[in-house]
């Protein structure tokens, strides 16, 4: 009952003239002819498949590679990298023998397919890349975008993303600690659905994707392989979207996290034993991506048998079996003398796992379904060799005007009155709004070593139980000041990170990126992607913070509109004693608030520009890497001394965003004095970087005030904790009361 | 002497390490218990630890019922084995028989993860002894299906016995008939609740309090003092 003769490289060598469906599959006509170029003949079926995946954007990274090379050009000496990007995930050495891998990817497109499965199967491929370099996941954080809070579309989108991340992540036991929700019409379209992990391993546990040792087995073990996400990578994940095609679900994946937990389980004991010489997850373009880059890496060839490959629907056809990107899926290389062992843990885990394959000391990778033999390629042009585009880019016209629309020109309130009814309308607005109706439906608490987990500056996770080891991660990233300027808003949203993560207490070591943008096809966008990770690299060397990995999502728009340049940076950090954490809540009536770094008249871009006036232009903030530097270190020393009880990064809503917040998570209120030189409602509502809030106990003031000093770090003390309103002296007070009610109502009323 | 407590790993487990860890923390040895196998090891006590057993896709807890190490445990709760249920291992104890009700969806429909409230109603239970009856403590809560329901009769007869173990307090998170967190047997060695005392054993973590911990100390006084 076969459909149609087997294309064989028999076949295909035989009939050079028949045509290949390169198109439908993604490829450009160029494309198509390098591989024909690269083979001498024309590709069978199965090998047109590969090709197609793996050269699509989403793994190929075509559009971007010139462009991301700078992270690796331009990153700063640290002695913290153990393997930087090209791998799964990248490793940091934490100290204590410890070292710590984290990621973050973008699932963007299929979420808003199918907003649960979309959403979950993201959680599940980022997790599986932390455990294919050999660390036990501790931690998951999602920074999210959605169209405007109260488009009815955005009713459909964020409750499914955020059951499908809980549903997946919950189920996985990881505790969720971080992310952000960011409403904007820009997204309306295109959710961004970014989900990072991070994971623990000793030093010696390293693992890598790599296939060596001739004799070596090939061993698929995980979920059976289905029809579903045949083409994922290449069809959803690097095409803007168009009405006038067919739907798009068939291509999104379905995920089981029961599976993926069994598959954690059953790897790390694997691992344990010492039973894998290399290890690839199966996501973006399956079969294919994990043969292929597995060959590629090491030093030898590989023969894969197709037909052993465990199918869940008996009909598919080898070139789908190679294009299936069904989830929960893992290749191993391991020794012949371990196999049984490694099958055995399988079996435990009741896992199913199957030898499909051997490496060879050729340099092929071979594939044979039927006996016959489908695929014959270097590996090396299906993984690396794929086309590499320089696209060009250009300052869009409308930038100047853009830029010249001068936030500062807005009318700004003129009465005490009219600043406190401003400060309510801000800290309700569906961005500044408190999430928690949302982060409620993650566990934070699994794995018992949860210090610090939003709304905290940053997620915060104890790693040695003994000492009290521990590592901060945060997440930024504000579309809004990259579309003014996409170098410095890149800047500023690695900025915040990093001072999010120095905030709590912990040093900032690493960091990695998910770079959200429009088509690369217009130049207007290739501009804005040059220019962000120009400033994201330039950024990275200054602040000694290396970019270990991440991810590019392109193709973000829907038709003409291209989603806000949007890079969300994730910083990695580590505290020597989680018990010297800084939270964000008041602790202690009587103690001193002060203000670190400058407050200048900055409003382009602001959240209060965006809520009072629905108005997006001028600059964003200066960024001045070197005040940040200095910011987090006196904020680190602070913790570590105990000179500080709570602190809180100043960014976007401003001050009195960051003092809200603090006071409604203490239950404390604070008095507020408007400094000299500033007026109230610069003071407020300005979103100038490197700055902090800090609660310093009165009997520490001293030695605080002189560290600051002696460092050269403007601290301004402007008000005290205490009562239970929020009040700016001669200007407004608020109840804790009527700001509670403000803040956490907004997300329930949207969206429950 | 110390006491030695089980605790089950079934497949979909996922706060196995953070019972042990608990356990630890209170002072008595944890033993891992494996669900393939129907051996206890002896040990004093067992826990069944939260998470989603088959990933719970048949209905919480009723696939892990049928494990071998369930064939034991249930012989051995019925002639006086200490077992405590926490969440998915409440659900499991339910399915099993060895503790009345059954738990439903949450009315809301979401996953929910909160600092919840709870009143010990029972301090004489083999895991409670540790607290007083009234006393008001905060753990985590973390479930999807955590609505607790039991016919009319049920619910007479445990709110008649005194059976009530523990009730939610200011907010009942998923619409449990009576506000019920909890329950206890008769006997009062197999006891089953929805939140997570383990998560709440050590100071900084989780919500920072240790309201949790008098659990597994209770357990461990009885013992050894038995």
């Amino acid at each position: 009952m076969s459909r149609t003769p087997l294309d064989t490289v028999e076949h295909a060598t035989a009939t050079p003239d028949v045509e290949l469906p390169w198109a439908e599959l993604g490829l450009k006509k160029d494309e198509y002819e390098r591989v024909v170029e690269i083979l001498g003949r024309r590709p069978t079926g199965a090998e047109l498949a590969m090709y197609s995946v793996m050269w699509s954007e989403h793994c190929s990274y075509k559009s971007s590679k010139v462009h991301l090379r700078q992270f690796g050009e331009k990153a700063p000496e640290s002695d913290a990298l153990l393997v930087g990007i090209g791998e799964n995930a990248g490793v940091v050495d934490v100290g204590q023998g410890y070292a710590v891998t984290f990621k973050v990817e973008s699932h963007n497109h299929p979420s808003y397919v199918e907003p649960y499965q979309g959403a979950a199967t993201g959680v599940g491929g980022i997790v599986r890349d932390i455990i294919a370099m050999g660390a036990r996941p501790v931690a998951v954080v999602d920074p999210l975008r959605f169209g405007a809070a109260d488009h009815p579309d955005t009713k459909r989108v964020l409750p499914g993303v955020v059951a499908g991340i809980g549903g997946y992540g919950n189920c996985l036991g990881l505790p969720n600690i971080g992310g952000e929700v960011v409403f904007d019409a820009c997204y309306q379209g295109n959710p961004l659905v970014n989900a990072g992990a991070i994971g623990v391993m000793r030093h010696e546990d390293i693992h890598l994707a790599k296939a060596s040792g001739a004799g070596n087995k090939v061993i698929l073990y995980g979920a059976r392989t289905g029809g579903d996400g045949i083409g994922g990578a290449s069809i959803l994940a690097s095409e803007t979207f168009d009405d006038a095609k067919p739907s798009k679900r068939p291509a999104v994946q379905v995920g089981d996290p029961f599976q993926e937990k069994l598959l954690i389980e059953c790897t790390l004991e694997a691992f344990a034993e010492k039973l894998v010489v290399g290890i690839q997850d199966l996501g973006a373009a399956g079969l294919s991506c994990a043969t292929s880059e597995l060959a590629s890496n090491g030093s030898g060839g590989m023969r894969v048998t197709l037909d052993d490959v465990p199918l869940r629907d008996s009909t598919l056809s080898p070139e789908e079996i190679l294009m299936s990107e069904s989830q929960e899926r893992m290749c191993a290389v391991v020794e012949p003398g371990k196999v049984d062992r490694f099958l055995e843990i399988c079996d435990k885990w009741d896992v199913i796992a199957t030898v499909i394959g051997e490496v060879t000391d050729g340099d092929r990778l071979e594939i044979f379904w039927h006996g016959e033999k489908i695929v014959d390629v270097d590996p090396r042009t299906v993984a690396h060799d794929g086309p590499v585009y320089e696209r060009p880019y250009a300052r869009p016209d409308w930038q100047d005007a853009l830029q010249a629309d001068d936030a500062g020109k807005l009318p700004r309130p003129a009465s005490g009155e009219e600043l406190k009814d401003q400060v309510l309308k801000l800290v309700s607005s569906p961005n500044q709004a408190s999430k928690q109706w949302i982060t409620q439906q993650y566990d934070h608490f699994v794995q018992g070593n949860t210090v610090l987990a939003q709304p905290e500056d940053s997620g915060m996770i104890r790693i040695d139980e003994e000492t009290g080891l521990g590592v901060a991660i945060a997440t930024d990233g504000n579309g809004r000041y990259a579309k003014l300027d996409p170098y410095h808003g890149a800047q500023l949203a690695l900025a915040e990170a990093y001072r999010n993560v120095a905030t709590t207490g912990a040093k900032p070591l690493a960091v990695s990126d998910c770079l959200n943008f429009g088509s690369p096809e217009d130049p207007a966008v290739m501009w804005q992607f040059a220019e962000a990770v120009r400033g994201l690299a330039d950024g990275c060397r200054q602040l000694g913070t290396p970019v270990t990995g991440g991810n590019v999502s392109l193709y973000n728009q829907t038709g003409e509109a291209a989603i806000h340049p949007t890079p969300v940076v994730a910083v990695l950090g580590v505290i020597d004693d989680v018990a010297r954490r800084t939270p964000v809540a008041f602790q202690e009536e009587g103690q001193l608030l002060y203000l670190l770094g400058d407050t200048r008249e900055e409003f382009g871009g602001s959240a209060w520009s965006q809520v009072i006036h629905d108005h997006l232009g001028g600059l964003p903030p200066q960024v001045d890497l070197e005040r940040e530097k200095l910011l987090a270190e006196i904020l680190i020393s602070a913790s570590r001394d105990g000179m500080i009880d709570s602190a809180h990064d100043l960014s976007d809503g401003g001050l009195v965003q960051a003092v809200v917040e603090s006071a409604l998570l203490g239950g404390k209120g604070a008095r507020l004095i408007v400094p000299d030189g500033l007026d109230a409602f610069t003071f407020l509502f300005s979103e100038s970087a490197g700055r902090a809030i800090v609660a310093v106990p009165r009997s520490e003031e001293l030695r605080f005030t002189d560290m600051c000093g002696a460092r050269g770090l403007p601290a301004t003390r402007v008000g005290v904790v205490d009562g239970d309103t929020v009040e700016v002296q001669g200007e407004f007070a608020l109840t804790l009361t009527e700001l509670r009610e403000a803040h956490e109502n907004t997300i329930p009323s949207l969206l429950a | 002497m110390t006491a030695r407590i089980g605790v089950v790993t079934f497949p979909g487990s996922l706060d196995d390490r953070d019972t042990q860890r608990a356990i630890r923390v209170a002072g008595a040895e944890p033993v891992a218990l494996w669900h393939k196998d129907k051996d206890l090891k002896q040990v004093d006590a067992v826990v069944l630890c939260g998470g989603f057993s088959y990933g719970d896709y048949l209905r919480a807890g009723a696939i892990a019922r049928f494990s071998p190490v369930m064939d034991t445990l249930i012989d051995q709760a019925k002639t006086g084995l200490p077992v405590l249920g926490i969440c998915n291992g409440f659900q499991i104890l339910t399915e099993a028989h060895l503790l009345p009700g059954g738990m439903l969806g949450n009315d809301h429909l979401h996953f929910i993860c909160r600092d919840q409230k709870l009143r010990v109603e029972n301090a004489d239970t083999a895991w409670t002894s540790d607290y007083t009856a009234g006393q008001e403590i905060s753990i985590p809560l973390k479930n999807m299906d955590g609505r607790y329901v039991a016919d009319r009769r049920t619910l007479d007869e445990l709110e008649a016995e005194g059976r009530v173990a523990f009730r939610y307090v200011d907010v009942n998170p998923n619409g449990s008939l009576n506000d019920i967190a909890g329950v206890t047997n008769a006997a009062g060695n197999v006891v089953g609740l929805m939140p997570h005392p383990e998560h709440a054993v050590e100071p900084l973590i989780g919500t920072g309090r240790t309201d949790g911990l008098p659990f597994f100390t209770s357990i461990l006084k009885k013992l050894v003092n038995a």
